[in-house]
């Protein structure tokens, strides 16, 4: 250890080669519906990860909490260190980090497509305008809707404002990115093209975990799927592994039923 | 201008239509000074009011329970009490129990004026009925949009101000607009409190030229009139903040 380069520190004694995200023993309820009874798991840097499972069984929730939009009951969540069950959480530090996006795009509607991209960064990061702006247009090019940066949300398609959602997160320049059921909303044409903006993050090294029942693309691009059932991670493996070979009943029964 | 005085002068003495705020120079004076102090109390009850609407709706999402309830109370208040009544309440309540300051003439008056304290009981008045306007608009934009704010770093204030605010007010702009036609017209309760806005000025004209219902009828074209004035503004305004795609504007 002492002749090993020195690895730089975070703040929170984070360092890289340790999980970005370590969640341990996560529980939550709502009332009396236990969500989540006691979930861990590890997202190393760069990983994609897909959690699947049957509705309820708590994967949206599950993400939710990774950026503090959810409160947990017991249990630790440590993004780069940082706990996020912690009453002096710094939200804004933790939210910088963390980008999300979801099922039902949640765009700004009185902003246009581009003002929705610049929005947080200059209002939350307090960046330069004129900065930001050619960063979003680069993010709307990347996202493929050049000439589109002046619709509003509503005069654009559902996959077309998924897109502009995806670049409004990555304006903030998250270390991860959190899809929660993205393609859910969207007609199987429009799909294919969100599909695509997400593999090209995961393909460039970005840490993404997706909460998805499109279990082709979860095969496809995921280094690690796991499938949650009634609030517990029931299995969980590479793709290749886990889709030919299910082990348990569950996961079986699941998967007989939607692939 | 002697044209337009000698014509209605004429048309004084043939018809019995007499209209002194044309053809006498001291009523016109009088009627001009009640309309502009009109025009002023409710211009500045109108700005004020909609500020006390807007910060009023915020901290009714306070996590705080004191100030929520300080909030509902003050809606309470001022909703469940006659706007004549809340005048007097300042002006002679307040107004007394406040200490007196002496004017450039030497007068004990009140630190407070009577015009002071219609623009103050009328933007409460309003601001009170603004609160709820403004909520009733906050509560109509989606949770899952100020959650997509909160997602991206935002503070509560920051929500509020970039995402809540922006869209609660293209949702409850027609009902801000009802309650502000109201306002322009409870304007006239300053009469009560010898404010000298158009009903007071009218008042003092008719006693002295004794053409009431010419007044009476000047005057309910002058509300007509300046109303239609602030429809007209409200209406640009909603059409300004109209999105493509959202609401009214996805018509266009």
């Amino acid at each position: 250890m002492a002749a090993a380069a020195p690895v730089t520190q975070n703040e929170f004694g984070w360092t890289p080669d340790q999980p970005l995200i370590r969640l341990v023993d996560v529980h939550k309820s709502f009332g009396s519906l236990q969500v989540l009874r006691g979930v861990s798991l590890d997202v190393r840097k760069g990983e994609v990860i897909c959690i699947i499972g049957p509705s309820g069984s708590g994967k949206s929730t599950l993400i939710r909490c990774i950026n503090a939009l959810v409160p947990i009951d017991s249990g630790t969540i440590r993004v780069e260190g940082q706990e996020v069950n912690d009453p002096d959480l710094d939200k804004l530090a933790l939210r910088r980090k963390v980008g999300m996006v979801f099922q039902q795009y949640n765009l700004f509607p009185h902003r246009t497509a581009l003002q929705n991209v610049m929005m947080a960064p200059i209002n939350v990061l307090k960046q330069n305008r004129k900065e930001v702006e050619v960063r979003a247009r680069a993010l709307m090019a990347k996202v493929r809707l050049q000439g589109k940066e002046d619709a509003y949300p509503g005069q654009l398609s559902g996959g077309q404002q998924q897109r502009v959602a995806i670049a409004r997160s990555l304006a903030m320049r998250p270390d991860v990115m959190l899809f929660d059921e993205v393609t859910a909303a969207l007609d199987p044409e429009t799909v294919k093209e969100v599909l695509v903006t997400i593999r090209e993050l995961a393909e460039e090294g970005m840490t993404c975990i997706l909460v998805t029942h499109e279990m082709g693309f979860a095969r496809e691009v995921a280094d690690h799927v796991y499938f949650t059932d009634k609030g517990l991670i029931v299995e969980h493996g590479p793709p290749a592994e886990f889709f030919a070979n299910p082990k348990d009943e569950r996961t079986k029964a699941f998967l007989g039923q939607v692939l | 201008m002697d044209l337009v005085a000698e014509w209605f002068r004429q048309l004084y003495d043939t018809t019995g239509i007499n209209l002194t705020i044309v053809y006498d120079a001291y009523d016109r004076q009088r009627f001009i000074s009640g309309v502009g102090m009109t025009i002023y109390l409710s211009v500045v009850s109108i700005l004020i009011s909609i500020v006390i609407g807007a910060i009023g709706a915020w901290a009714q999402g306070s996590p705080l329970r004191a100030v929520r309830a300080a909030v509902n109370g003050f809606v309470v208040v001022f909703r469940n009490t006659p706007p004549l009544v809340q005048i007097f309440f300042f002006y002679f309540g307040l107004g007394q129990i406040l200490p007196r300051v002496e004017n450039e003439d030497g007068m004990m008056v009140q630190i407070i004026s009577n015009v002071q304290w219609a623009i103050i009981s009328l933007s409460l008045f309003a601001g009170a009925y603004n609160v709820e306007i403004f909520r009733s608009g906050i509560e109509a934009v989606p949770r899952t949009t100020t959650e997509a704010a909160e997602a991206l770093g935002y503070t509560r204030m920051g929500v509020y101000r970039h995402v809540l605010l922006p869209l609660a007010l293209r949702i409850c702009l027609p009902a801000l607009n009802n309650n502000l036609v109201n306002l322009l017209k409870t304007t006239t309760l300053a009469y009560a409190i010898a404010v000298p806005e158009a009903l007071y000025v009218s008042k003092q004209i008719w006693n002295d030229s004794q053409n009431v219902p010419v007044m009476m009828t000047v005057l309910l074209l002058l509300y007509t009139g300046l109303v239609g004035i602030l429809v007209f503004i409200m209406h640009r305004w909603e059409r300004a903040l109209a999105i493509p795609g959202y609401g009214q504007g996805a018509a266009k």
